[in-house]
């Protein structure tokens, strides 16, 4: 019982549970797309027929632009490597990228958003005057700076990846911030926290015994629209010659930039491919991300014994900022008569 | 900086309404102010960025020239100071409406501003006019056939606009609609022949839209241009057109469940003529609040579909710079582009405290 209840309380299986119809249509959709995704980034050695760098075999060199056929199934790039190996070994930089950066970004922005929410006063103002200016900047742009900082633009397989992480990371810090912020000044004045604090409780002991807990439940929300913005500015920043280098790993970005002139000539194998890797992944995981947040609303969320006509949502308690207490086991509306 | 609700939540407090007109002038006068402060920080983040890599003439022409030369350039351009007096100049020069010369090819950044900011802001009109004309009447659409397939279909081709990399939609339109069937241009913002007219112009502004208009025969100079913007404007503005698809159909379906509409449906209303008529105009409120986060991620996606298209604006030069490894250039856009929408979006938190009187602080 007690580990149905733990097995219920991890936040996709929840929502899946909970999702009817179209819903959970595109929640189970995303959800085989990042599998996919994930299952391939852990297999690509196994997967992918050549080397992501590898310009010959053993009966000669590849060839360059060379389109699909049996030897290469979705053909050769410009510089001659195989389109389909490079693909699936994109992905393994896809996944590290996106691994590196949501965690370094959860976890500086969570510490800055708790502290600066809890704590208020100057360091607050200041520090969401500052998130605010970052957050309305164009990321990229953002990006494209802090790549030239980490690494002056070019760099080897881990130094590209982690250039491509922290660039990202800066660009993010001020969305965590901003919800974890948000949530903490409420949760700050909520009975609990004062009770706690008449008891005697030290101010860390409350922000990660009480608030923490309380602030972190939209986190799977933005971890996947993250996740997926971390694949286009990767790729963006890619596209702009700042990704990594071909020598050091596959990145599609890269990819797309060097076939821009394939285009006019008519070769699309070498842009195409690539892409449509991209849209993919980033579908499938904001197919989650969203198929997320719909059930997290219970404006939007369908439900089980869906009726026609609106739907009374008005005593139902919804937390400001528009998600419910369903990821603390509050399930408010599915119990209802 | 502001907060807005949902139209589906909170009414307007009541009993302040006299002194309305101070409070929304005291809005505009702290959200003017707040201008500054947003520049200062991110001028001041993307000098720190910049310049923690070494002085941008080693960075640009590092290895091309003799150690002894290069010493010289450093000295002339004064990068062996302190970085703070280097700073403090940086800033001063900013105040001034100096953003400082190409190291590659000694142009002032502002004149870069004058002569391909017209493009850029072509290409963001162009993308904006396909994201409303794409993005609202589909959201509608959404939310009227909720829950039905052609809802799902639009949401995932909401999600599949948002997935598309810009440049690769770009790259896609270009494979079928200029090299497959051959019928618009590959790139470019006019052809040759356009483009030798429109600079023969009295007073040209940069902005061909309005150069057009000078040219002997304008006609077909406009069917060149809109041929030409035709691919990259929708590559860039679909973008958006489902970031406002989205926006819509959530906002719609919330206020579809509001009293206003519930007495509309009682009084016998159709349900087609409550969501174009009734639910929409309250649901149009939040596009206006995020249109300034969306005019930021125009700026950088035009970067990315100048380069596709080699539409030669500010993000077509800024990529450019970053090719040739000239770090001066590239500070020098961004920290421009950095102003721009600081301004932008204090123009449109502006237009949105007067359209809606909860925003406020």
């Amino acid at each position: 019982m007690a580990q149905r209840r733990l097995l219920d309380r991890l936040p996709v299986v929840h929502q899946l549970r909970q999702s009817v119809g179209l819903q959970r249509g595109m929640l189970v959709a995303g959800l085989i797309i990042t599998g996919v995704f994930v299952l391939t980034a852990i297999l690509a050695p196994v997967l992918a027929p050549y080397g992501y760098s590898q310009l010959r075999d053993e009966d000669g060199t590849f060839g360059a632009q060379q389109p699909p056929g049996p030897q290469h199934l979705l053909g050769t790039t410009v510089g001659g490597y195989d389109v389909l190996s490079r693909v699936i070994w994109g992905t393994q930089t896809a996944a590290l990228v996106i691994v590196v950066a949501v965690i370094l970004s959860i976890f500086i922005g969570v510490l800055l958003g708790l502290v600066s929410g809890y704590i208020g006063g100057w360091l607050d103002r200041v520090l969401v005057v500052v998130a605010d200016a970052v957050y309305a900047f164009p990321s990229l742009l953002l990006a494209i700076v802090a790549a030239i900082a980490i690494s002056g633009g070019q760099s080897s397989f881990w130094g590209g990846i982690l250039a491509a992480a922290v660039s990202i990371t800066v660009v993010f810090i001020p969305q965590y911030f901003r919800v974890i912020r948000a949530e903490t000044v409420r949760i700050k004045s909520e009975a609990y926290v004062e009770s706690a604090k008449v008891i005697g409780a030290s101010p860390t002991r409350i922000m990660t015994r009480h608030v923490l807990r309380n602030a972190t439940r939209t986190l799977p929300l933005i971890f996947t629209l993250n996740s997926s913005e971390a694949i286009l500015t990767l790729a963006g920043l890619g596209f702009l010659g700042f990704g990594i280098e071909p020598t050091a790993a596959a990145e599609w970005g890269y990819d797309l930039n060097k076939s821009l002139s394939d285009v006019t000539s008519g070769i699309w194998w070498t842009s195409v491919f690539p892409g449509l890797a991209i849209v993919l992944v980033v579908l499938g995981i904001t197919l989650v991300g969203e198929s997320l947040n719909d059930l997290a609303d219970p404006r939007l969320r369908t439900r089980r014994r869906a009726d026609s006509g609106p739907h009374p949502t008005a005593d139902v308690s919804v937390v400001p900022g528009g998600t419910v207490d369903d990821l603390a086991g509050l399930d408010t509306v599915e119990h209802r008569p | 900086m502001t907060t807005t609700e949902s139209p589906a939540e909170a009414p307007a407090p009541t009993g302040r309404a006299r002194s309305g007109g101070n409070r929304l002038l005291r809005f505009i006068l702290v959200r003017f102010l707040l201008i500054f402060p947003t520049i200062l920080i991110l001028v001041t983040m993307v000098f720190v960025l910049m310049r923690s890599i070494g002085d941008p003439i080693t960075a640009a022409l590092g290895g091309r020239l003799p150690a002894d030369q290069l010493a010289q350039r450093i000295e002339e351009a004064g990068y062996n100071r302190p970085i703070w007096v280097q700073y403090f100049e940086y800033l001063g020069q900013i105040f001034t409406g100096n953003f400082g010369t190409s190291i590659t090819d000694h142009q002032p950044v502002v004149d870069l501003l004058v002569r391909y900011g017209g493009a850029t802001l072509e290409l963001a009109f162009y993308a904006l006019i396909v994201a409303f004309i794409v993005g609202i009447p589909l959201g509608m659409l959404a939310a009227y056939l909720r829950d039905r397939w052609p809802d799902a279909v639009l949401r995932v081709f909401a999600i599949l606009c948002y997935a598309t990399p810009v440049f690769f939609a770009g790259l896609l339109l270009k494979l079928v609609f200029a090299v497959g069937l051959g019928w618009l241009p590959v790139a470019g913002r006019a052809s040759v022949r356009v483009e030798l007219a429109l600079s023969r112009v009295p007073n040209p502004t940069g902005i061909y839209l309005i150069d057009a208009a000078q040219t002997p025969n304008p006609g077909p100079v406009y069917a060149d241009l809109l041929a030409h913007a035709v691919l990259p404007g929708i590559a860039l503005g679909l973008l958006t057109a489902g970031v406002f698809l989205r926006l819509v159909r959530t906002n719609v379906i919330g206020t579809l469940s509001m009293d206003y509409v519930d007495a509309a449906r009682s009084r016998g209303v159709r349900e087609y003529r409550l969501v174009t008529a009734h639910a929409i105009k309250p649901a149009l409120v939040p596009i206006i609040t995020v249109i300034g986060l969306q005019i930021a991620m125009l700026l950088g996606g035009a970067v990315l579909t100048e380069t596709t298209f080699e539409w030669q604006g500010l993000g077509f030069q800024l990529a450019r710079y970053l090719t040739a490894r000239d770090f001066v250039a590239v500070q020098g856009i961004v920290a421009l582009l950095a102003v721009i929408v600081a301004v932008t979006n204090f123009v449109v938190d502006v237009i949105a405290a007067l359209i809606d009187p909860r925003i406020r602080y």
